[in-house]
């Protein structure tokens, strides 16, 4: 299981970025298809270790943000760099779980054939997948939990088992900073305790994680930094000094405070008193 | 039509002439069975049919040109260059509507598909006016004619259904990818919209080598019905391709045959005729996904399910609720003036431990999901592993409070 990172961490002289560039450098990103800009005048730096949560309220931008920064959506404005570079030259070092509902799961593949398109993108134009490529994506099965369900439909999976071979997917590109769109969204108590595990160690292996997350109650338990999305920009920062009554009541409105969510009053307890 | 007459078609030994125009149109078969299973899995089957409507306009308008330059109207090329231009149009036009507009993709399909052919109609009826007394031939398009066709015109078919299905073959990972999960392959960096064109661009080449034999209402026919048929037979894409490619092969083969034999016989109906009997045959009997398993399926799980209760009941004393149900246990030798035989309580028993051991299972590792398993029903002993089945056998009867 971690022959996956010991394959990148070995990293050759000049093959990573030498100088401290930020993992995902975001400069006045404006996205707008009607008269309300869906985002608006976003600026953000990720830090360069810990995990990264985008949180804030329904039709907030979150999924839209991810998007942007992939280059999936057409932006009006502004500016992403992976690395201190533009998009373009950076595809190959980034990694991505898109929303589970976003494909049609009865679509005539494996859970190996779905894992082993994070290798396309280094397999290339008109190559079938060699035996090396589909056995890394069996590794990343594994390291989900799914090996034993390598040849199995996808649409015989659970939820949560399609979320954990999304995930797999992800893992499969090898990247260094992954943009996933609510990994948590509607799994269970195993998938959930899999997939931050997976997380953990990819932050520990030195990638950059940046997860849309819906669940304010985890929050503070899973990730290191918030990035609080309103069509702007509310906050980001470490959870501990930016997740707070103040900050929460500007992202979600007057609709739901820290007191609504157990977890953040917690938090928030735990914070004032420190 | 003396039967000998009709096998010597079908094996190619009718003539050289009828024997290219039958391979021709099976090599259409198999390229389109391909390409439209992934037009399929890309939810563009109704594209492709207006598509294929889109062409006559195109046709048309080229043989009119044509006339006016003083060429040969009924050119085959010069037809063909006329239906490519408007059936590209009209997808061009239908991508703008979705585009542009926030009508539905279903919408703008009705409505290029349906102004398109008008406009043909109406270019059509103009055609026939004219004392060119050449047009004849143009009806043909529209509902297919293999009669026709010669044989340069059906090698020429053969080598660029050939060539669409190379280009299918190369692509597999990238059309694969591109039907699964847009999103992802173009942050992955690969230029969807160019796949997708490609894409297009092949069903389009399909459409218009199609367009002789089986005419341009019913091409849409042989891109998704074979491929659709093919999804009730696997799981696996690679098959479905394989299975689409053989039902269109048969289809182009046995339609452009009969079709050969009666003149009149318009090739575009029988070889969809054929492709049809197909479908119904996989849908009702395709062991994967077709009624007729999935009914017996689901009727034997009753059946085990509904005899495991009636067990389990006798065994504590309950008589079968059903007398269907005490018939079959009496034809099964499991119950003999109504109480069980020695045979039914062992089955009785062994059937409650086993519920027993599935209900320990369920509740103690909830989101543990064994193989293709029928809940409670298939023997505990062989679907999961020794090690868990003892596990299991050892916890307490009652669960903690």
């Amino acid at each position: 299981m971690d022959m996956l990172f010991s394959l990148r961490s070995g990293q050759k002289p000049g093959d990573g970025p030498a100088a401290p560039a930020s993992p995902l450098e975001v400069r006045d990103l404006t996205v707008a298809y009607n008269r309300k800009p869906v985002l608006w005048s976003v600026d953000y730096t990720a830090p360069s270790q810990g995990l990264i949560a985008i949180v804030g309220p329904n039709g907030a931008g979150k999924s839209t943000f991810v998007k942007a920064c992939l280059g999936l959506v057409p932006s009006v404005s502004g500016s992403v760099k992976v690395y201190g570079s533009p998009l373009g030259k950076r595809r190959s070092l980034i990694g991505y779980v898109p929303q589970r509902e976003s494909v049609d799961w009865d679509f005539p593949a494996s859970a190996l054939d779905v894992a082993a398109m994070g290798r396309y993108g280094m397999i290339g134009w008109c190559r079938p997948v060699g035996r090396a490529h589909r056995e890394a994506a069996r590794a990343c099965l594994d390291r989900v939990g799914m090996a034993d369900f390598a040849d199995r439909q996808i649409g015989q999976l659970s939820g949560g088992q399609q979320q954990r071979v999304f995930l797999a997917r992800a893992l499969a590109q090898e990247a260094r900073i992954y943009f996933m769109d609510e990994p948590f969204a509607g799994v269970d108590a195993a998938t959930e305790r899999a997939v931050i595990q997976v997380l953990r160690d990819l932050d520990s292996a030195g990638r950059t994680v940046i997860c849309v997350h819906h669940d304010l109650q985890t929050v503070a338990d899973y990730f290191d930094h918030v990035l609080l999305l309103n069509t702007r920009v509310v906050a980001a920062g470490p959870v501990g000094s930016t997740l707070n009554a103040e900050t929460l009541h500007r992202t979600y409105g007057g609709r739901l405070g820290p007191a609504d969510v157990p977890g953040v009053r917690k938090h928030v307890a735990e914070a004032g008193a420190a | 039509m003396i039967p000998d007459e009709i096998l010597a078609t079908l094996t190619l030994r009718a003539g050289f002439n009828s024997a290219v125009v039958v391979a021709g149109t099976a090599c259409l078969g198999v390229a389109a069975g391909v390409i439209g299973s992934f037009m399929l899995l890309r939810k563009r089957a109704m594209v492709s049919d207006a598509l294929s409507h889109a062409t006559l306009p195109g046709i048309a308008l080229a043989f009119l040109i044509a006339t006016a330059l003083g060429m040969e109207g009924r050119s085959l090329p010069v037809l063909l260059a006329g239906a490519l231009f408007s059936g590209v149009l009209g997808v061009l036009a239908i991508q703008a509507i979705s585009r542009f507009t926030r009508l539905p993709e279903d919408a703008a399909i009705g409505a290029v598909l349906s102004v398109f052919f008008g406009v043909g109609v109406v270019l059509l009826s103009h055609i026939q006016t004219l004392a060119t007394g050449n047009q004849a031939g143009l009806k043909t398009f529209i509902l297919g004619q293999t009669a026709a066709m010669n044989r340069n015109e059906a090698m020429a078919i053969a080598g660029l259904a050939l060539a669409a299905l190379a280009a299918c073959v190369l692509l597999f990972k990238e059309f694969r990818l591109l039907c699964f999960d847009p999103g992802f392959a173009a942050g992955q960096g690969w230029p969807t919209v160019r796949i997708d064109l490609t894409l297009m661009g092949l069903t389009t080449l399909v459409t218009v080598i199609g367009l002789q034999t089986v005419g341009l209402i019913l091409i849409i026919a042989l891109l998704i019905v074979p491929p659709a048929a093919a999804r009730f037979w696997t799981e696996k894409l690679w098959a479905m391709l394989v299975i689409a490619a053989v039902l269109g092969g048969i289809s182009g083969w046995l339609g452009a045959s009969l079709s050969a034999l009666v003149p009149r016989l318009p090739a575009g109906a029988v070889i969809v005729l054929v492709a049809g009997s197909l479908f119904l045959f996989s849908f009702l009997f395709a062991p994967a996904r077709g009624v007729v398993a999935t009914a017996w399926r689901q009727a034997r799980l009753r059946l085990a399910y509904a005899e495991q209760a009636a067990l389990t009941g006798l065994l504590h004393g309950r008589p079968p609720a059903s007398g269907g149900m005490d018939t079959w246990l009496r034809v099964r030798g499991m119950v003999r003036d109504s109480a069980l035989t020695a045979r039914g309580r062992d089955a009785a028993r062994s059937s409650e431990r086993n519920r027993r051991l599935w209900e320990r299972f369920l509740i103690h590792y909830p989101t543990l999901v064994p193989g293709r398993a029928n809940w409670g029903i298939d023997p505990i002993d062989r679907v999961l592993p020794r090690d868990l089945v003892l596990e299991l056998e050892s916890l307490p009867e009652q669960l903690s409070p």
